[in-house]
């Protein structure tokens, strides 16, 4: 067993950065504040490779399956015996897993941050966010008790808030925030609602428990649960779907995906952190956390996030090929490819080989938070140079930023599913996993994996190669002084393309698997043709539209009139979103309540302050000031006591 | 005829009537102070006609209208001081004009 303080240190040292760089940063530590979080991180960092590596190489296995260990436990507010909201730390390969994904990229931005962010004036308080939004991710992937989840979950939730909307002074930041936060809130309350559900029936929030409850028949708990049902669906499904929801809002998946898109406010390095390689598979990782209860008691609810997960992926994608702000095509892209996360654990079963689509979709969690970090670096440096987010600003940069191109290049195609790139492996075995369950879901993430390669080289072309205009051009020789960035800027570049090209390669089914037994991938050479060739179909036909400018693009898009048109403003989905919160609920919900508070609560109110006023009105000539007529009234009083006292109470 | 218990009463009601049309009609203080002196005495005159006439071998009648009597004193020293600072503050003591703790 380790040591529980190395573990609880990995999130805590964040923890101690931000409430450093939070509370004495602006007035001590304004230069040395990125080096004192960057090294917090590190520390973090090689903490979480440690426990990794004794997690999976050492004491994690017994009897040839990975164990869910709880090396630290605390009781924090009992409910009942049984019931508690704990704080603990759970350790099995996919918590093992998601720390060193966390911290890493977190290291990475950190670094990255150091200069790319060199001169904000609030630099202390970008610091002290990082590390909040490090700690709560840590936080949420460790937890051992789905209360305390929770908690971490709204944590993240709060942090992205603050971090997409850190230039506060820009409208549109202050606007994306608030979607973001109150879409990812309005997910959450089912979440909370799931979590209610499922821990009435279980009678526990541990996770453990909980999963061991549910998902075993001869329980008394799983037969309570299974017996009641609502609309036909029992109380289980009705939980996870619940919880399910909050994670597609967390996770950005069809219909809630549109604060994503928007949170590109936020800084370039934020976005890498948290709305490409972090926060957003949250929704992935609590599903893949309840796994056992979806795959064996609710099998309904794990169809629902297949369809969803394989339904955003290809919209998405759909959306990707007609944005031209760089950093939207990469957020689409973010939500296509967690759709595949969604979709891969959609499609598997609980243990053994049947379990292929769980590994598949943490594997390729693992890789796209590589690559995808990397692109939204590497357009991050992009932007840096050319100080606009538009792809018609950029073309021909590939002279002016060797590395950039050359570290995009080769997340590109390890996005696109090349081989032997990182993503190439992951996604070949999702492909796999939906082929042998689901062939419909199959059909559609075929296709979404060619259009995810011509429109991730349509970015790559667009930015690198097509020509630049002759104005474009006088201003980046200009810039070139600056380059592409130095060292602090191309150093996390190169780690991440070196993870995107080579992380493919770890037998990543030995470690992670559905029940936690060993399971070898096999290659399956000829299955891996159709994928390819429609990737290099996508990758040839983004060469030939995009590599040098011409009208082609145009013209297509001029012949898919109505269809470009609706992906171009992302399928209306954000103005059907205004229309039902503006039009609808402000209308039919919003005004007959304001016209309740308006006319009765208010109403009644006025009413008392009137009656009040009115009384007040009839009897105030009576306080004259003049001291005769006082004497008037009680001289009457006092007639009027004596003639009650004389001939009424005789 | 011998004056009785009721012919004292008349003057006693006639007394007090006065005093209290006195203090309700008259605008100057001093008058009303005077008017309130007429119904003490006219209470006085009461108090006196029912010892000597109800319980002729008491006194408790007699030291009642005493009491009042010096009450009476103490309450007119007190309302002329009253008067006086009246005076000297609004030059009048018109009870029409004293009505500042109006509104």
């Amino acid at each position: 067993m380790p040591t529980a303080i190395y573990i609880i240190l990995i999130p805590l040292l964040p923890l101690a950065g931000f409430l450093l760089l939070g509370l004495l940063g602006r007035k001590y530590f304004h230069q040395s504040s990125g080096i004192i979080g960057t090294l917090l991180l590190l520390v973090s960092t090689v903490l979480a490779l440690y426990v990794a590596y004794g997690y999976f190489m050492d004491y994690g296995k017994m009897n040839g399956v990975y164990q869910k260990l709880i090396p630290f436990n605390f009781t924090w507010l009992e409910f009942s015996p049984g019931m508690s909201i704990d704080m603990g730390i759970i350790l099995d390969p996919i918590s093992v897993m998601m720390l060193v994904v966390v911290t890493f990229i977190s290291l990475m931005v950190h670094i990255y941050s150091l200069e790319y962010m060199k001169g904000e004036e609030r630099f202390p308080v970008y610091y002290s966010f990082l590390g909040l939004f490090t700690f709560s991710m840590l936080g949420l992937v460790i937890s051992s008790n789905i209360f305390q989840m929770y908690f971490f979950w709204e944590l993240v939730g709060v942090s992205s808030f603050l971090l997409i909307g850190f230039y506060y002074d820009k409208p549109s930041a202050v606007a994306a925030c608030k979607k973001a936060f109150i879409v990812t809130r309005f997910a959450d309350l089912g979440f909370l609602i799931g979590i209610l559900v499922l821990s009435y029936y279980s009678g526990t929030l541990d996770f453990n428990t909980l999963i061991q409850r549910l998902t075993s028949p001869e329980s008394n708990e799983f037969k309570n649960a299974v017996a009641a049902s609502f609309l036909g669906l029992s109380a289980i499904t009705w939980g996870v779907v619940l919880v399910f929801i909050g994670g597609a809002g967390k996770s950005a998946m069809f219909p809630l995906h549109i604060w994503l898109p928007d949170a590109m406010e936020g800084p370039t390095p934020v976005s890498a952190l948290i709305h490409a390689a972090t926060m957003v598979v949250a929704g992935v990782f609590l599903v893949a956390r309840l796994f056992p209860v979806f795959a064996i008691s609710a099998p309904q609810a794990l169809n629902l996030v297949g369809y969803v997960g394989a339904v955003s992926a290809f919209i998405a994608a759909i959306i990707a090929c007609t944005q031209t702000d760089i950093k939207r095509v990469l957020a689409y892209s973010t939500m296509s490819q967690i759709g595949y996360m969604m979709f891969a654990l959609g499609v598997s079963k609980y243990g053994g080989e049947e379990g292929l689509g769980y590994t598949a979709s943490m594997f390729h969690l693992f890789t796209h938070a590589m690559f995808k970090a990397l692109l939204f670096l590497g357009a991050g440096a992009v932007i840096h140079s050319v100080h606009s987010n538009e792809m018609k600003d950029m073309g021909g940069l590939r002279k002016y930023m060797p590395i950039t191109h050359i570290t995009f290049l080769i997340a590109c195609l390890a996005i696109a599913g090349i081989p032997p790139f990182a993503g190439f492996f992951s996604k070949e075995e999702i492909l796999l996993a939906a082929f042998q369950h689901n062939p419909a879901i199959y059909w559609v993430a075929l296709l979404t994996s060619a259009l995810t390669a011509f429109y991730m080289f349509r970015l790559y072309f667009n930015i690198f190669w097509s020509k630049a205009s002759s104005l474009q051009k006088v201003e980046l020789e200009a810039h070139n002084t600056h380059g592409e960035g130095g060292f602090l800027m191309m150093m996390p570049l190169i780690l991440l393309a070196f993870g995107a090209a080579v992380a493919g390669f770890i037998p990543f089914g030995r470690f992670i698997s559905s029940d936690g037994t060993s399971l070898e991938s096999r290659f399956h050479l000829q299955f891996s043709i159709a994928p390819v060739v429609l990737s290099l179909i996508g990758t040839f036909t983004a060469l030939a539209f995009y590599k040098n400018k011409n009208s082609k693009p145009d013209k297509i898009a001029a012949s898919l009139n109505g269809l470009y048109r609706a992906a171009y403003h992302k399928f209306y989905i954000d103005e059907l979103y205004l229309f039902i919160t503006k039009k609808i609920l402000f209308n039919l919900i919003g005004r007959p309540i304001a016209w309740i508070d308006k006319n009765i609560v208010d109403g009644l109110m006025n009413a008392i302050g009137n009656t009040t006023r009115f009384v007040a009105e009839l009897i105030k000539g009576f306080q004259s000031g003049k001291v005769q007529q006082y004497a008037i009234y009680f001289l009457m009083g006092a007639i009027g006591l004596v003639a009650l006292f004389v001939y009424v109470l005789k | 005829m011998e004056p009785g218990l009721y012919h004292l009463l008349f003057i006693s009601a006639g007394l007090f009537f006065i005093g209290v049309f006195g203090f309700l009609t008259r605008r100057n203080l001093i008058s009303m102070l005077m008017s309130i002196e007429l119904i003490l005495n006219s209470v006085n005159l009461n108090f006196i006609a029912f010892n000597k006439y109800l319980w002729p071998n008491k006194l408790d009648g007699l030291f009642f209208s005493i009491f009042v009597i010096a009450i009476a004193a103490a309450e007119a020293a007190v309302a002329i001081a009253i008067i006086i600072n009246l005076y000297r503050s609004h030059r009048s003591i018109d009870v029409a004009k004293v009505q500042e703790m109006k509104n």
